[in-house]
């Protein structure tokens, strides 16, 4: 058939035997394709729904979980015979008997002294050296007024608390990852093998560690700081590492023809010239650390993730609000203070940091024993070490609580239609039309298996689907099929809205400029608050919910994403849109057929972080109504005997988290040639 | 631009055949660079290629066949002491690889390299690092100067990896900008430097450990013209100045020529042909070498010697009288404008007799070259 092969591929019709089925299923539109699946399977929904849906009560136990929690007492019982459980546990020591003795010293009394032996007023002093050593005036007044701000709101222990477990997990995280860094940009092979594992802990949501480092290393401040640790750490190995990696090779190889040694081509070359880079790793690694800090108070982790999770347990947005608030003092304190740093290192490089050397060396001598003095005074003095009583604290509480029961009175009368509306339309359906979360969830648990690995290939070919099988097979395995397709449901809904939030904002950021510049700073600003806080107002809107979860997962996302999508629009070269222009396309026709497709990669990325994000609140958002797998983690949390439940739910979450991993990802690889996007380097790495 | 006629720095021609010569076996005589079948092959199994069948194929086939590319094939040259010894080729010939094996910045897959009597290619680490320190310097084509440090300490930069004190090393590296001209800069950072001043760092930073041999990778190929003769001119300055054993890598056979006492071709790994720049232009080796020399102002790189016909018994003894190597260029002039032929003379004994018409030729041949490109 020479006729046949002459043609052009695709050109015309050839005969049906000719085309293999898989060139055949090619020729349909993928979303076509999709959207058979989808009607199928609503008209067997109809015909099944409610049967085999696995749904397991509140409280129940299968044998599985049982089993879980037998692991967890034999590991308990073994700790005396056991070498990793003791190697585990005396980890735990060195770190619980360190943030006690730096408690001691700045946040709690130190019996038999009835206060700590650095007082508030010698820790504000010695923070705000520390500021302007590093980073300047400006700092050192943010530090003095955040700090303060501690005192006054009435909070300063647990402040100082939750920047000791941050300290440590950092110093530990130093220590560890730059020396993984570096081992991963000079060793392709190394670069591999971490990158995988650090690929892992990305996906995973936070919330999930902590069940199996409590177990190892017990509840409180060393599984606080442990959990901080592991999920601080990838930030600052990847960046470092692509940092150190990213260096000029000519540069490499002129200093190295200058018969440098290994050691001194790193401390002299590498190092230095990847210094910006490592520091927004370090950035980026402290940000982490202290949203995990705070997330850690669901293990009694110390600090002001308590009392905001308290607030949270029984629904008191008031009581929530002030350390909530806090807590974003503290994010903008330390993302100002190590930005702040880096740029100032960066410019005294420049300058070469010699004409005024000696008069800051004064300077800095002359405060530093001005801090000395005043920590001395805390020492001795009562008032400067314990912080006055204030009011101020308590009455913001409750301006807080009268303007959230306020919004519950008036508001509500708006908020929950919208969100009574949204619930049966989007997420419960009626009888005779599915919602989302009905089709996942009351389908039989085969139904919905079968219709996710079917969407799964046409989404994502071969690639995703083996990936999907064996997380679905996983989540049917650990028993909580039915509260897994709820917390599907809610990541999948959640992630479509901020998709929309993302295609409609960064398209108009990158299009326009002034927008640009007005929202950027919102949305850096949203990124570096920690995302436990996100609950607060949205729960003072919504009340306890799903929806309410949903909502706080979009807040929690749409910067990321939006981000994305701006930058990537923005990415098109512009010759290529004066083409367009030249040719007479309309401004939508602009958006729709050149910049997005081309941002296609960014796209892609954007959805797949917006569904680590949505699915990582969603977990979090157990405590606010939410149900479902995050339910059941806190659950395994607070009772003992619900252990195995809690891991098993935490286990399901990391399942659906690689599931929607390696489907977005497949679905990018698979239409074209990755092209890794530029990240922007205030891009957070993964969800929480 | 024409190129600067360049005075008796070269050696005469010996004979119009310059192929690839034979140098003596390595260690042997006062070579200051002595490379004896010098192969790099790149790829998997890189080891396994030389010596074997394989060896013999082209680079396409083996690439196809094994995955390997060859970047340097069974290379030998001498470079004595004092020469400027040029290499080039056109892109992926292997130039760079070339030179970067002769401090195993690229690890050589067989041959050896002897460096002022040291054989590089066995050295241990350390004493790689020692003649990397006090030997040789390499000048790159993108600099490679550290952003973060000040020119000054850039400079410094060998004499602080062999670990001289702040003090002295910073004395050198003044000493040092001074020569090339960057005096005042001192305490500027790289990247508020044009690019050529850029390269005088780079080129500083070779001189400031005082090496008996430099290395130059195209070094002047990022700068726009004037800058580059600039350089070139800096170049030869410092090699009158300083004496220093030269190996430069260029694909720019005016610079070539400018600069080379001899110039090394290279094509696909291999030597084409290794002669002075009159040999190289006079006596082309193949089509490769004619067709890179073709674009040459030829009457500014032959000499009398290469136009030249032997004397007859009825030649007239009244033409002015020229020594062999002068420049065809520089003898044209003159030679027009006497009625009578160029006596030829070396070593005050006639050995030819150049007419107008031969002057004519070689500058004539030139101008419908020049003249028929687009
Ligand atoms: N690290 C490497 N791995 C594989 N092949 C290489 C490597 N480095 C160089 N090559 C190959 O070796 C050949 C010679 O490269 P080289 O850089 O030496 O050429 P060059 O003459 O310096 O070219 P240019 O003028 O462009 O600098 C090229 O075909 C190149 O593809
Ligand atoms: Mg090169």
């Amino acid at each position: 058939m020479t006729a046949t092969a002459l043609r052009p591929p695709g050109a015309g019709a050839r005969p049906e035997d000719d085309v293999a089925p898989v060139q055949r299923m090619r020729r349909i539109p993928r979303w076509a394709l999709a959207v058979a699946v989808v009607v199928g399977w609503v008209v067997v929904w109809y015909f099944t729904k409610g049967t085999d849906t696995l749904t397991l009560g509140g409280r129940e136990n299968t044998d599985t979980h049982d089993t879980l929690t037998s692991f967890r007492d034999w590991v308990l019982a073994s700790r005396d015979t056991n070498p990793i459980v003791q190697l585990t546990t005396s980890i735990a020591e060195v770190f619980r008997s360190s943030v006690d003795w730096l408690q001691r010293m700045l946040s709690t009394a130190n019996l038999p002294r009835p206060v700590p032996e650095v007082g508030w007023l010698g820790v504000t002093a010695v923070a705000a050296w520390v500021g302007l050593a590093i980073a300047g005036w400006r700092i050192a007044l943010l530090v003095t007024a955040s700090f303060l701000s501690f005192g006054i709101l009435g909070f300063w222990q647990d402040s100082i608390d939750l920047l000791i477990v941050t300290f440590l997990a950092v110093l530990a995280a130093v220590v560890i990852g730059m020396p993984l860094a570096i081992w991963i940009a000079t060793s392709a092979r190394a670069n591999s093998v971490v990158s995988v594992v650090l690929d892992l802990m990305q996906t995973m949501p936070t919330f999930v560690y902590l069940i199996p480092v409590v177990l190892f290393f017990g509840i409180g401040a060393s599984g606080a700081v442990v959990a901080t640790l592991i999920y601080a750490l990838p930030p600052l190995v990847r960046i470092a590492g692509h940092g150190i990696r990213s260096v000029s090779p000519t540069t490499i190889e002129a200093t190295d023809s200058a018969g440098q040694s290994r050691m001194q081509r790193l401390r002299k070359v590498q190092l230095p010239m990847a210094r910006a880079t490592i520091i927004v790793g370090l950035n980026q690694t402290i940000m982490a650390a202290l949203s995990m800090a705070t997330i850690a108070s669901f293990v009694d982790g110390p600090g002001l993730g308590q009392p905001v999770l308290d607030g949270l347990k029984i629904n008191d947005v008031g009581r929530a609000f002030v350390p909530g608030l806090l807590i974003v003092v503290i994010a903008v304190m330390l993302d100002r203070t190590t930005t702040a740093a880096s740029e100032r290192a960066e410019n005294v490089a420049r300058r070469g940091g010699h004409q005024h050397e000696r008069r800051r060396k004064l300077l800095l001598a002359g405060t530093g024993l001005l801090a000395l003095v005043l920590v001395y005074v805390s020492r001795v003095s009562l008032w400067a070490a314990e912080f006055p009583e204030s009011e101020l604290g308590t009455s913001l509480a409750s301006v807080a609580d009268s303007a959230s029961t306020w919004v519950t009175d008036n508001l509500s009368s708006y908020t929950n239609p919208f969100r009574n509306e949204f619930t049966v339309l989007v997420l419960n359906g009626s009888d005779d039309r599915p919602g989302l979360q009905s089709l996942l969830a009351e389908s039989p648990w085969y139904v919905t298996g079968a219709a996710i690995a079917v969407l799964a290939l046409v989404v994502g070919g071969l690639r995703a689907l083996l990936p999907t099988l064996v997380c679905l097979a996983g989540i049917y395995f650990l028993d909580l099929w039915h509260d897994a397709m709820i917390t599907l449901t809610m990541t999948l809904v959640g992630t479509v809205l901020v998709m929309l939030l993302a295609l409609v904002f960064g398209v108009w950021m990158a299009r326009s400029r002034r927008t640009d510049l007005v929202v950027r700073p919102l949305l850096d600003a949203g990124q570096t608050i920690p995302p436990f806080v996100y609950l607060i107002p949205v729960l003072a809107l919504f009340g306890p919910s799903r929806f309410t979860a949903i909502v706080a997962g979009i807040v929690y996302a749409a910067p990321a994403a939006i981000k994305l999508v701006a930058d990537g629009v923005k990415g098109v070269p512009a010759t290529t849109i004066e083409a367009s222009r030249s040719t007479g396309a309309t401004r939508w026709q602009e958006i729709t057929k050149v910049q997005l497709p081309m941002a296609r990669s960014s796209l892609v990325l954007a959805t797949n972080q917006g569904l680590l994000y949505v699915l990582a609140m969603a977990v979090i958002g157990g405590l606010v109504g939410a149900g479902a797998l995050g339910y059941d983690v806190v659950l395994g949390f607070s009772r003992s005997e619900e252990w195995g439940k809690g891991m098993a739910a935490g286990a399901s979450i990391v399942l659906l988290g690689v599931m929607l991993d390696r489907i977005t990802r497949a679905a990018a690889a698979d239409r074209s040639a990755p092209r890794e996007p530029s990240r922007t380097s205030r891009m957070r790495w993964g969800g929480i | 631009m024409t190129t600067i006629p360049r005075t008796g720095r070269s050696t005469a021609p010996q004979g119009a055949t310059a192929g690839a010569e034979q140098p003596p076996a390595p260690g042997s005589g006062d070579a200051a660079l002595s490379v004896r079948n010098l192969w790099k092959v790149f790829g998997p199994k890189a080891d396994k290629v030389v010596g074997t069948p394989d060896a013999d194929l082209s680079r396409q086939e083996l690439k196809s066949k094994t995955g390997c590319v060859i970047g340097v094939r069974d290379v030998s040259f001498d470079v004595a002491p004092g020469e400027v010894f040029v290499v080039m080729g056109l892109s992926g010939s292997g130039k760079s690889t070339l030179v970067r094996c002769l401090t195993r910045l690229i690890e050589p897959t067989a041959g050896t390299v002897v460096l002022d009597g040291e054989d590089v290619t066995a050295a241990s680490e350390a004493k790689l690092r020692e003649l990397r320190r006090t030997h040789v310097s390499m000048v790159f084509q993108h600099f490679g100067l550290l952003p973060h440090r000040q020119v000054l300490d850039n400079v410094a930069y060998g004499l602080e990896v062999r670990g001289m004190s702040k003090k002295e090393r910073r004395a050198k590296a003044t000493e040092i900008l001074d020569l090339v001209g960057l005096d005042g800069y001192e305490t500027s950072y790289p990247d508020q430097l044009s690019g050529g001043m850029q390269q005088r760092v780079g080129l500083a930073r070779a001189l400031a450990s005082d090496p008996t041999m430099l290395l130059f990778d195209e070094p002047f190929s990022a700068l726009d013209p004037l800058i580059r003769r600039d350089m070139q001119n800096e170049v030869i300055r410092l090699h009158h100045e300083l004496g220093k054993t030269m190996v430069f890598i260029t694909h720019d056979l005016q610079e070539a020529l400018k600069l080379g006492d001899r110039i090394l071709i290279m094509r696909d790994g291999e030597i084409v042909q290794v002669g002075t720049p009159d040999q190289v232009v006079g006596a082309p080796a193949d089509d490769y070498v004619r067709d890179f020399t073709s674009d040459v102002p030829r009457s500014h790189v032959l000499t009398l010697k290469w136009v030249m016909r032997d004397p007859r018994p009825g030649d007239s003894s009244e033409g002015p009288v020229m020594s062999s190597d002068t420049v065809v260029f520089k003898a044209a002039r003159a030679a027009l404008a006497s009625a009578h032929p160029v006596r030829v003379v070396d070593g005050g004994e006639l050995v030819g007799i150049v007419d107008d018409e031969a002057i004519l030729r070689v500058v004539v041949a030139e101008e419908t070259t020049e003249g028929s490109k687009p």
